[in-house]
């Protein structure tokens, strides 16, 4: 039975800061854009009263808030910082600094659209814009998930075997800024899962002169002080370094469950009513969590479907996907985000995964929700349905189709049309 | 056995100042500066003063002390100590000159 008082009603942002302050987070740069601007307050808020010491460097945009960020990780502290959509956007730049420069910052995504035309409201496409930026990332489908997810992030950034910058995502407005019950961890408890960072730079020890990023030739570089690797040696490593991570993510998932008693499928993906499943839905956050009523509905008319939530994105876990699907026949990823003049970006990076299966599943993909527009049951139920009648036929369409368009409902098109 | 370990060791790009990094660079220019140690202020006066061609320097070869020296091997030639000397005592001069 879980004892109530233990836990707190909190939005997705007090979550995350909460957990920066867990994380004794040393140095926070970040600026303010919806959704994400009530994780800096409350910050402020920890930093102001004495509960977090911190340094809050005040910038006046966001590419400065990450090359804030990328200076003060270089000096050996543990850094965060925040942003959504065209924030994440302009930070681009700094993103490939920090991969590149191996620091450990974790980063929260509160995931929204990108103009134009200018919305607030929720999508992934933020998101998974940035994803060949060389950083680890994970999404989020509730807000003690995002508490403990961050938790993990920081082990997973600052392991010795990793230092890679690590992004976690939930979505905007719907993790965001709803309330639901979080169980904040006893600092203690905290500390002991997470050590104080061990950084491999630091730029604060002042008996030590060196410059970060010299320019770093195409071949290996012949110093006074010997030889030095090139950029390709430097990518190579960053590369393998993200590719081996995911034995990490899923160790220190597996720690923080022992340790505190809640875990995520197996840290890599989350699974709900699989275990017979002929077909599966794919998806990550907002509409992975609505996923799971569809597949509730379609249970119950004899629809053997089963979820699988994706939180671990990059590095992209191709084995355990492989391996998992081995014996499916149909699944139906639905993409909250769109790689424009293609299709779905998750949709075609299991596409991709999955090539080499023996058995290759049928493979159907949806854009849902862009934007902000409403996700529901009803819908995917309606996707899911129409992909089991294309697999039947091995019919694949060839233009992407958007689930939840509401055209009937412009009078202006419906003249156009008659 | 090597490839295991290297995203563990290959991290940042980084660069530590040591003398020389770019080769003897003196062998650049043809013109080298010249002190005249008469005119010098820092000599004149027999203390640490002036020094802008110390402080100006880009490189930086030439000594805080007194007299000022130039290490030539790395000397590019470049002639702003020459420029910003106050009274003029340093003069660039062809190499066989010094």
């Amino acid at each position: 039975m879980t004892n109530v008082e233990e836990y707190q009603v909190m939005t997705g942002n007090h979550a995350a800061a909460n957990a920066c302050k867990g994380a004794r987070v040393q140095v926070v740069a970040a600026y303010p854009i919806t959704p994400q601007s009530p994780v800096v307050e409350k910050i402020s808020f920890f930093i102001e009263n004495g509960e977090l010491n911190a340094r809050m460097v005040r910038v006046e945009s966001e590419q400065s808030a990450l090359t804030a960020c990328v200076a003060a990780s270089a000096t050996g502290v543990r850094v965060y910082t925040a942003t959504s959509s065209h924030g994440l956007l302009l930070m681009y730049e700094i993103l490939c600094w920090a991969a590149g420069n191996r620091l450990p910052i974790v980063m929260n995504i509160a995931m929204r659209s990108v103009g134009a035309p200018w919305s607030v409201w929720t999508d992934h496409q933020d998101a998974f814009t940035v994803r060949d930026t060389g950083w680890i990332q994970m999404f989020c489908e509730d807000n003690q998930e995002i508490y403990d997810t961050n938790l993990q992030a920081y082990r997973i950034a600052e392991d010795p075997s990793v230092y890679v910058p690590t992004f976690v995502n939930y979505d905007g407005y719907i993790l965001s800024h709803t309330s639901m019950l979080v169980k904040l961890e006893p600092q203690k408890k905290i500390d002991e899962f997470l050590p104080p960072l061990k950084h491999h730079l630091n730029l604060g020890d002042m008996n030590v002169v060196m410059g970060v990023c010299p320019v770093t030739t195409p071949n290996i570089v012949k110093r006074a002080e010997g030889t030095a690797p090139g950029y390709y040696e430097f990518r190579y490593s960053l590369q393998r370094s993200i590719e081996n991570s995911i034995n990490k993510v899923k160790e220190v998932h597996d720690l923080f469950a022992e340790k505190f008693g809640r875990s995520y499928g197996n840290g890599i993906y989350k699974t709900y009513r699989a275990e017979d499943a002929e077909m599966y839905i794919f998806a990550v956050g907002s509409v992975a969590s609505e996923s799971r009523l569809a597949i509730d509905k379609l249970r119950e008319k004899g629809v053997k479907i089963g979820l699988i939530s994706l939180k671990l994105f990059r590095p992209f876990p191709t084995k355990y996907l492989r391996e998992l699907f081995k014996d499916a026949k149909l699944i139906v990823v639905f993409d909250r985000d769109i790689g424009y003049g293609y299709e779905g970006i998750l949709c075609y990076e299991l596409k991709s995964a999955l090539y080499q299966s023996i058995n290759r599943p049928f493979i159907k993909g949806y854009i849902v929700g862009l934007g902000g527009r409403d996700v529901n049951a009803e819908d995917l139920i309606n996707g899911v349905y129409r992909s089991i009648d294309l697999e039947k036929k091995n019919e694949y369409s060839e233009q992407t189709e958007f689930i939840g368009l509401k055209l009937d409902e412009l009078d202006f098109l419906q003249k156009e049309v008659k | 056995m090597v490839d295991q370990k290297v995203h563990e060791i290959i991290l940042a790009s980084i660069q530590k100042p040591v003398v020389g990094e770019a080769g003897k660079t003196g062998s650049w220019s043809r013109f080298k500066p010249k002190i005249d140690l008469d005119k010098c202020t820092v000599v004149k006066m027999n203390k640490d003063v002036c020094h802008f061609c110390w402080l100006y320097c880009p490189e930086p070869i030439i000594s805080r002390t007194i007299p000022p020296k130039i290490n030539y091997e790395y000397c590019k030639g470049c002639g702003i100590c020459a420029e910003v000397c106050p009274p003029k005592a340093i003069k660039m001069v062809e190499e066989s000159e010094l």
